[in-house]
């Protein structure tokens, strides 16, 4: 497949740029440069072909993706929210596998290290995760406790000078290549501790899940536990219970709540184009209403829902955003994006089933984001909670 | 060695262009600007890639009012160790020219970088008169750039071919396609750039030689015409009539 150049140019309707600093614009237009020179030309056959390249770790440490949050001390890039928003935004626009790959180095591992993890483990960890030398998974999903993980059976047993480590883990991103996981399993009272998993210790083994139809460009398997002995100090000291994970989730539901308009914005960008190219009926195909109609809408969704995320992103910078807020953030911004590569795919005709264009690819991608990190419908419940002060969860 | 390199700024490529003023001033209203490419991706970084391997600094200059700071930040970021703004509107070629060579005639650059021109008005005299200024050597349009020694070794283009210039230093040189490979600046950069020094002088008043009265656009492209292969003789209408060639 002819690698083709990537035009992208991001849609800013309401002229948000103007909310951002200066260092906002160059920490996204670096982003936005890398994907358009190390991302776009390879992704379509990456995805093809079932591949994470390899190659894009460096470079995603070096723009920033690995833990931009997290204080320079410990590797990171000591940024702000929003700083860490715009890169997710940029990554997905590119590929919701890679941006998957950024997320999880970012929120789900390095973040609990950050929070919960004692100094040792700080130093220890950190700064590998930050440069890519090491690369992280985070397991939380078992095969019979998805929506509900407080029902999750891994467990981890007191053994004097070790922990012992039973149960499986599933649909974890990049565990096939991890080097360490944060893995969250019961105590013998039942209480929900995170520990760390190295690569290597003895039986503990990672089987990748083969033949998604989604997610392509990044590595999804298992964590199997077999009577794994994890030394006593990866236990992470400062966190005990459902809101250790959760918390790891609210920073990456931030991140897709980002990540999610990139895929939008990219499937309007290249739906707009081929609606002002593509002639029928001696005309452009954008001059007719139907399609006009699908245009605007999709610009009226974004603006919308990058006004929300950029609100939410200096919500989260005041430690004010709260994780009602997040969710309904992260379940707009995916559904938003997935109508937008259904109403695009179908501006596109025939081309966009292909991978010349990014759209199939996106709407593929999506319906992963769509599921992962609360479901669409669950984080629709916590709205409904927050606002009723009802659970309607059991 | 110390490398100065000029850069200017000019609105992005995807920029819908528009004027006011009686079509005297260009609207800058909601436009992108980004780093002149000639000046980044060429001049700047084949001066990084020069100070990397021979060691020395390099200073990044321009000309023009506080908005262009963002594009001064990125500079640093992809790697310039300080920067400079001389605060005045950069409306006119020798204008620029003589604030830059009265900047650099007393700070002993050995190199000193242009791009062959801005993007956006094209007019490729900086360089030339920054040097005739400051009465140094002036080698145009650079395809590749060596130092051996105290020597610059530069080629550059000529009709058909390719020329090799030796030229001892200091030197001006308008940077083209093919001196470097644009970088794109990394996280730790970025963050160097916040503390990095960026001093802003005030103008040192140099004459503003030419006065813009008038801009224009150009036609542009108009739809393709269909003839059909019976009708010849509308097409030699059309050509004689319309486009005025036959
Ligand atoms: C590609 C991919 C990567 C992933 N990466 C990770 C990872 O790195 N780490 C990790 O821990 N997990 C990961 N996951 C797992 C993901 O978080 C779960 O798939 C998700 O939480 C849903 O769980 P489930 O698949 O078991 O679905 P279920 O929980 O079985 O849900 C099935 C359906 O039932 C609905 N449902 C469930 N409960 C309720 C209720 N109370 N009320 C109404 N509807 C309900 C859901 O909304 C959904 O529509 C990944 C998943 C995918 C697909």
């Amino acid at each position: 497949m002819a690698a083709k150049t990537d035009v992208y140019q991001h849609p800013d309707y309401y002229l948000l740029d103007e909310l951002l600093t200066d260092e906002h614009k160059l920490i996204r237009d670096t982003a936005r440069a890398w994907v358009k020179k190390e991302v776009s030309p390879i992704v379509e056959e990456a995805c093809q072909k079932a591949e994470f390249p390899k190659q894009w770790i460096k470079g995603l440490a070096e723009i920033g993706a690995f833990g931009p949050y997290i204080p320079t001390e410990y590797g990171g890039a000591g940024l702000d929210q929003i700083s860490y928003g715009l890169i997710m935004q940029e990554l997905e626009r590119g590929d919701s596998g890679l941006r998957s790959t950024a997320s999880v180095q970012s929120s789900l591992v390095m973040y609990p290290i950050y929070s919960f993890g004692s100094e040792e483990q700080r130093k220890k960890y950190l700064p590998k995760l930050a440069s890519g030398e090491w690369m992280g998974c985070f397991g939380l999903t078992e095969p019979d406790h998805g929506s509900n993980p407080a029902g999750m059976l891994t467990n981890i047993k007191d053994k004097g000078d070790h922990y012992l480590l039973n149960g499986a883990k599933m649909w974890i991103s990049n565990s096939p290549f991890a080097d360490v996981a944060v893995v969250w399993a019961k105590d013998e009272e039942g209480v929900i501790r995170g520990i760390i998993v190295e690569r290597g210790m003895e039986g503990f083994s990672t089987p990748e899940t083969h033949g998604k139809w989604s997610l392509r460009a990044s590595a999804t398997g298992e964590l199997v536990f077999d009577n794994v002995k994890v030394p006593k100090e990866n236990l992470l000291p400062n966190i005990k219970g459902l809101k250790g994970p959760l918390s790891c989730l609210n920073s990456a539901r931030f991140g897709i709540a980002w990540g999610a308009m990139g895929a939008a914005m990219d499937c309007y960008d290249s739906a707009l184009r081929y609606s002002k190219e593509r002639i029928q009926f001696g005309r452009p195909i954008g001059g007719f209403q139907l399609t006009q109609k699908k245009l605007a809408e999709m610009i009226t969704e974004i603006t919308k829902g990058q006004l929300m995320v950029w609100r939410l992103g200096v919500l989260k910078n005041e430690n004010r955003a709260t994780p009602a807020q997040i969710s309904m953030a992260k379940r707009n911004s995916v559904h938003t994006a997935l109508t937008i590569a259904r109403e695009a795919r179908q501006i596109h005709g025939g081309m966009g089933i292909t991978g010349e264009y990014p759209i199939m690819r996106h709407m593929m991608n999506l319906e992963s984001v769509v599921t992962y990190e609360g479901t669409h419908d669950i984080h629709l419940l916590i709205t409904g909670y927050d606002v009723t002060g009802i659970s309607a969860f059991e | 060695m110390k490398i100065l390199v000029c850069i200017s700024k000019a609105p992005d490529t995807t920029t819908k262009i528009l004027f006011k003023d009686n079509d005297s001033v260009f609207n800058e209203d909601g436009v992108t600007f980004i780093i002149n490419p000639y000046d980044e991706w060429y001049a700047l970084v084949r001066a990084l890639e020069l100070k990397e391997t021979l060691g020395g600094t390099v200073t990044v200059l321009h000309v023009g009012l506080a908005s262009s700071d963002t594009e001064i930040r990125k500079a640093l970021a992809i790697g310039a160790d300080d920067a400079v703004r001389i605060d005045a509107e950069p409306n006119d070629a020798s204008f620029v020219a003589k604030e830059i060579a009265e900047f650099a005639k007393d700070k002993s650059f050995d190199l000193i970088l242009v791009g062959k021109e801005t993007i956006s008005f094209n007019g490729a005299t900086v360089g030339g008169q920054i040097a005739g200024s400051l009465d140094l050597p002036f080698i145009s349009l650079a395809t590749k750039l060596d130092i051996e020694s105290n020597n610059a070794i530069v080629e550059h283009d000529i009709d058909g071919g390719i020329e090799v210039l030796e030229c001892e230093m200091p030197l001006v040189i308008s940077c083209s396609k093919g001196m470097a490979e644009a970088r794109i600046p990394n996280m730790r950069g970025i963050m160097a750039a916040r503390t990095k020094p960026l001093l802003v002088l005030p103008s040192f008043g140099s004459q503003r030689l030419t006065n813009t009265i008038k801009y224009s656009l150009n036609p542009g492209r108009t739809t393709c015409k269909f003839i059909d292969a019976e009708n010849a003789q509308q097409l030699i209408e059309l050509l004689h009539n319309e486009a005025k060639v036959i």
